[in-house]
């Protein structure tokens, strides 16, 4: 039980190292930072967004097609594409006209 | 209060006609307001517990949790709404509208209505967490006052049940013995679309990979946000840019559901509506 428990302790060490050059979105004070991340065209990639805020929030894209719910202080990952190059918008659905940004595939 | 009117009405919209094709396609079948609204309060319930505990579930399943339980919910609903639609099809439609008179099949009715009610949970379910998790960040941040945020959400909701009941009652214009024909298409649509639904979830927390490519792009005709757009894909699971797998899981289901309730309508249904006639 022990020996499983450490296995599974280093592989999930190896996934996180793995994963380690993800993309990031920060959400503090309903601002999304960096507001424009640029991500490569063409490829799978997952993007961690970070709720700081002690609201709810749901990262959004219609562009994308993605919507997934951050608890407040929480945080979530979501996997986009492969995608063309060209800019998508992205929001938070719960304050959708001001808490925005754009990520632009390369 | 206009934030709060707009995120209201799209979400009840979405989950309203749901619940307006599920009437109209069990209109005749005892008990059956009964069974929609423990179908609609059972959904009031989940979307507040999902909305509570929306931290620990998207920790799940290594940060994908809700994708899985999202497409799980909706994936149960697509299995309910093909089998109510198999089971109309084997019943024939005449046999709903007198369901009252026909006391063994009124077990069997029953059984279907609980699957029909399961569909609107789901349905009350999904879109209810968001606005619970909505109006409760209101109320945190305090900016808004109570008041016109409850102004908002209640006149969101009238718009909403109104859109929704204008489809109801204009489904039941339609003559009873088309009525059950044109319910059966709309299920069918409303299954494959929550099918095609379960793939974004799924193709979002990276677990279905294949064929991830958009294959058509309409959102300048008709954006997946608009109010026509949003209705549209509640209904037949309408999408601005559909990816290939989306594609393919939506005329799946929608072939299979179709080829199953003719493989069972054909047998007994013959005979029956000829009886009638």
């Amino acid at each position: 039980m022990k020996y499983l428990l450490l296995t599974t302790a280093f592989i999930l060490s190896i996934m996180a190292v793995a994963h380690a050059d993800d993309y990031v979105l920060t959400l503090k004070d309903h601002q999304f930072s960096p507001k424009e991340l640029t991500i490569p065209a063409n490829e799978k990639i997952k993007i961690t967004v970070k709720n700081l805020d002690s609201t709810a929030a749901e990262f959004e894209s219609s562009d994308l097609n993605r919507e997934k719910v951050v608890a407040a202080n929480g945080e979530i990952t979501v996997f986009i594409g492969p995608v063309d190059a060209g800019t998508y918008g992205y929001f938070d659905d719960f304050h959708r006209s001001t808490t925005t940004g754009t990520i632009i595939a390369k | 209060m206009l934030a709060t009117l707009i995120i209201v009405f799209r979400e009840i919209i979405e989950a309203g006609l749901v619940v307006g094709i599920v009437m109209a396609a069990t209109r005749g079948v005892a008990k059956r307001g009964w069974c929609i609204s423990l179908g609609v309060l059972g959904g009031v319930i989940g979307a507040c517990l999902v909305a509570a505990f929306a931290s620990s579930i998207a920790n799940m399943m290594q940060g994908s949790g809700q994708e899985i339980f999202n497409a799980s919910i909706m994936g149960v609903a697509v299995l309910m709404l093909a089998w109510h639609n198999i089971w109309m099809a084997r019943e024939g439609r005449h046999i709903a509208l007198e369901m009252k008179s026909l006391g063994e099949d009124v077990t069997k009715g029953r059984r279907s209505l609980m699957a029909m009610a399961i569909v609107v949970g789901v349905a009350v379910l999904r879109e209810g967490s968001e606005i619970v998790l909505f109006l409760y960040g209101i109320m945190l941040s305090g900016g808004n006052s109570i008041l016109s945020m409850i102004t908002g959400g209640i006149i969101g909701l009238a718009l909403g049940a109104f859109v929704s009941a204008a489809m109801y009652l204009g489904l039941l214009r339609i003559p009873t013995r088309h009525l059950f024909a044109v319910t059966s298409v709309l299920i069918i649509l409303l299954a494959s679309g929550m099918a095609s639904q379960c793939v974004v979830f799924l193709q979002q927390a990276g677990i279905v990979t294949l064929f991830p490519h958009i294959i058509w792009d309409t959102s300048t005709i008709l954006s997946n946000d608009s109010i026509l757009g949003k209705a549209l894909h509640a209904l037949i699971g309408y999408s601005d840019r559909p990816t290939g797998m989306q594609m393919i899981v939506y005329f799946l289901t929608l072939a299979t559901i179709s080829a199953l309730s003719k493989l069972f309508g054909t047998h007994k249904a013959a005979p029956l509506v000829k009886a009638h006639s």
